[in-house]
């Protein structure tokens, strides 16, 4: 008698690999394999992941045509298997899977445009929060604002991208035909919220993206605001906080001592 | 802000910049909704009851492989890339690399 964990990791392992044997132990009524009854188990898994991943991808679907995103599909299931029970959350390997995918090459923004496409549908599972007020941080010191550190919501996601993504994405999921992006005109920064029940997706002004993601990692205003303006020459605080704090990027400040 | 130094002033100035610009935040709005449990976008609920998670799928034989020889026929075909490369309309004469 097999291990029933060795059990489940054949079965598992067989469902999306069409050219591995029925795993052992899987019979029929007859006594004998029962080739027909995993066939038909092994291709719900795989039609019911590709219209998950069509679900979560709809621009890069709408990018690639129905029938080239149905194979593309099938070639990613085979190599990520679910590892949570959340469809939802199926997909996080998406992007890096099309940036290595060699057919793809000519193709390089698709990457990016998946990973806001994923950022997207996290924002819109995460937890909810009030954003940060505004008007909390005209209550504090002009001598301590810069000490300043910030909370960020559970929604908030920052994609930095040498494509126009954000251009991309609207393009192709807000179903409005017009001219084809330029994809000449620039890489575009995308900061991801959900103040209240909607995704909001705001582009952001040139280094906010390093700005905000050193807040986040817990530098505090000040600090952030000289590493943005090392590496950004025009980057300017007030755009960048406007955008974050009008997008709810935060929920909460916190004040030393 | 060419000047690599944030004084005090410069950094409450911007905030107050930023803050006077928003007229409300985004909690007014929110505070007289509720969220909906059991509304789901398609798919994205913890089993994605439809096609393919009953017999429905069967007849789809989706798993069978297929040499790749697909193009993208969406709208990545209009889209040119910087250096005035079209996308590769052509396939690409190779396979995948097989997972080893």
């Amino acid at each position: 008698m097999p291990r029933l964990p060795d059990l489940q990791a054949e079965f598992s392992a067989a469902l999306t690999q069409p050219d591995a044997a029925v795993p052992d132990g899987v019979t029929a009524p007859s006594g004998g394999r029962a080739n027909k009854r995993f066939a038909v188990y092994r291709n719900n898994v795989t039609v019911s992941l590709t219209a998950a991943l069509e679900d979560s991808f709809p621009a890069i679907a709408k990018l690639l045509g129905d029938e080239y995103f149905a194979a593309l599909a099938r070639e990613f299931i085979r190599r990520h298997q679910p590892s949570s029970p959340l469809l939802a959350e199926y997909g996080a390997e998406f992007g890096d899977f099309l940036d290595a995918f060699p057919p793809l090459a000519a193709y390089p923004y698709l990457g990016d445009v998946a990973r806001l496409e994923h950022a997207w549908l996290s924002a819109y599972h995460a937890a909810d929060a009030a954003p940060l007020d505004p008007a909390r941080l005209s209550a504090i010191p002009e001598t301590s604002l810069g000490e300043v550190r910030f909370t960020p919501h559970p929604a908030l996601r920052i994609l930095a991208s040498r494509w126009p993504i954000l251009t991309l994405f609207k393009a192709n999921r807000t179903g409005e035909e017009g001219q084809p992006p330029d994809l000449s005109s620039g890489g575009e920064s995308v900061l991801v919220t959900r103040p209240s029940l909607n995704v909001t997706l705001s582009r952001l002004s040139p280094g906010a993206s390093d700005f905000l993601e050193a807040l986040c990692g817990g530098d505090t205003l000040g600090g952030a605001a000289a590493l943005a303006i090392e590496k950004t020459a025009e980057f300017d605080l007030g755009t960048a906080l406007q955008t974050a704090l009008a997008a709810g990027a935060f929920s909460d400040i916190r004040t030393p001592g | 802000m060419s000047n690599k130094t944030l004084t005090a002033a410069i950094v409450a100035g911007a905030v107050a910049t930023a803050v006077a610009s928003i007229a409300a935040p985004g909690t007014a709005s929110a505070a007289g909704k509720e969220k909906c449990y059991g509304v789901s976008l398609a798919g994205q609920n913890d089993c994605a009851a439809g096609p393919g998670t009953s017999c429905a799928g069967t007849s789809t034989v989706d798993y069978q492989g297929n040499a790749w020889t697909l193009v993208p026929k969406g709208t990545c075909a209009s889209i040119e890339l910087p250096d005035g490369r079209v996308g590769a309309l052509e396939p690409l004469d190779r396979d995948l690399p097989q997972d080893s």
